[in-house]
């Protein structure tokens, strides 16, 4: 009597919608890593991406919300990278309206590459959802 | 206000960047680890050497 072949059984952080970790990773620094149970990694990639947002906020950073040039345009688009960060941020009015000192200025740099790191942490969680990375 | 000194921008930036580009960039612990250390040591290292550049310029 011939056998039926086994087919492989997929773990369950390979089952379920495959953007999903791409998509709560970019919500939330670090859900995506979570999502497929990579814990540590999860939790230092969160760390870094928030505190490093929050030391933005706090050295009186800007939060991007106009479009008026180029230069905002690509500000927009880096902080939006941070995901629920970033809407949160909006809603509740923090960070400041205009860049006066020296300091401000890094901030504003700190929160722009806090969503650009936050978007790497995605894109590596979805190559680890697709199998792409190990 | 949290107003760091030049220096400790870099420093705080270099760990955080660093961190992430270790997790991301390398697939086994050891390895992201001594990646991660390699980002933050050119992230200082860098930033160490053009501020002599700049200090020598200006003079």
């Amino acid at each position: 009597m011939a056998s039926t072949p086994n087919k492989p059984v997929a773990s369950p952080a390979q089952q379920g919608f495959v953007f999903l970790p791409l998509i709560a990773g970019w919500l939330i620094p670090g859900a995506g890593h979570f999502l497929l149970r990579k814990w540590g990694r999860g939790a230092l990639l969160a760390i870094s991406i928030v505190c490093m947002f929050a030391i933005g906020l706090a050295m009186q950073g800007k939060l991007y919300a106009n479009a008026h040039d180029i230069l905002e345009i690509l500000g927009l688009l880096g902080d939006l990278g941070s995901g629920l960060l970033y809407l949160v941020g909006r809603a509740m009015g923090l960070g400041a309206d205009s860049v006066q000192l020296t300091v401000a200025d890094w901030g504003t740099r700190f929160i722009v590459v806090a969503g650009l790191l936050n978007i790497i942490a995605a894109v590596d969680a979805h190559n680890l959802r697709t199998g792409r990375k190990s | 206000m949290f107003s760091p000194s030049h220096f400790t921008a870099v420093l705080l930036f270099g760990l955080f960047a660093s961190t992430v580009f270790g997790i991301t960039q390398r697939e086994t612990p050891q390895r992201m680890f001594r990646y991660g250390l390699y980002c933050f040591s050119l992230f200082v290292g860098s930033a160490i050497v053009l501020s002599w550049v700049m200090y020598l310029i200006a003079r």
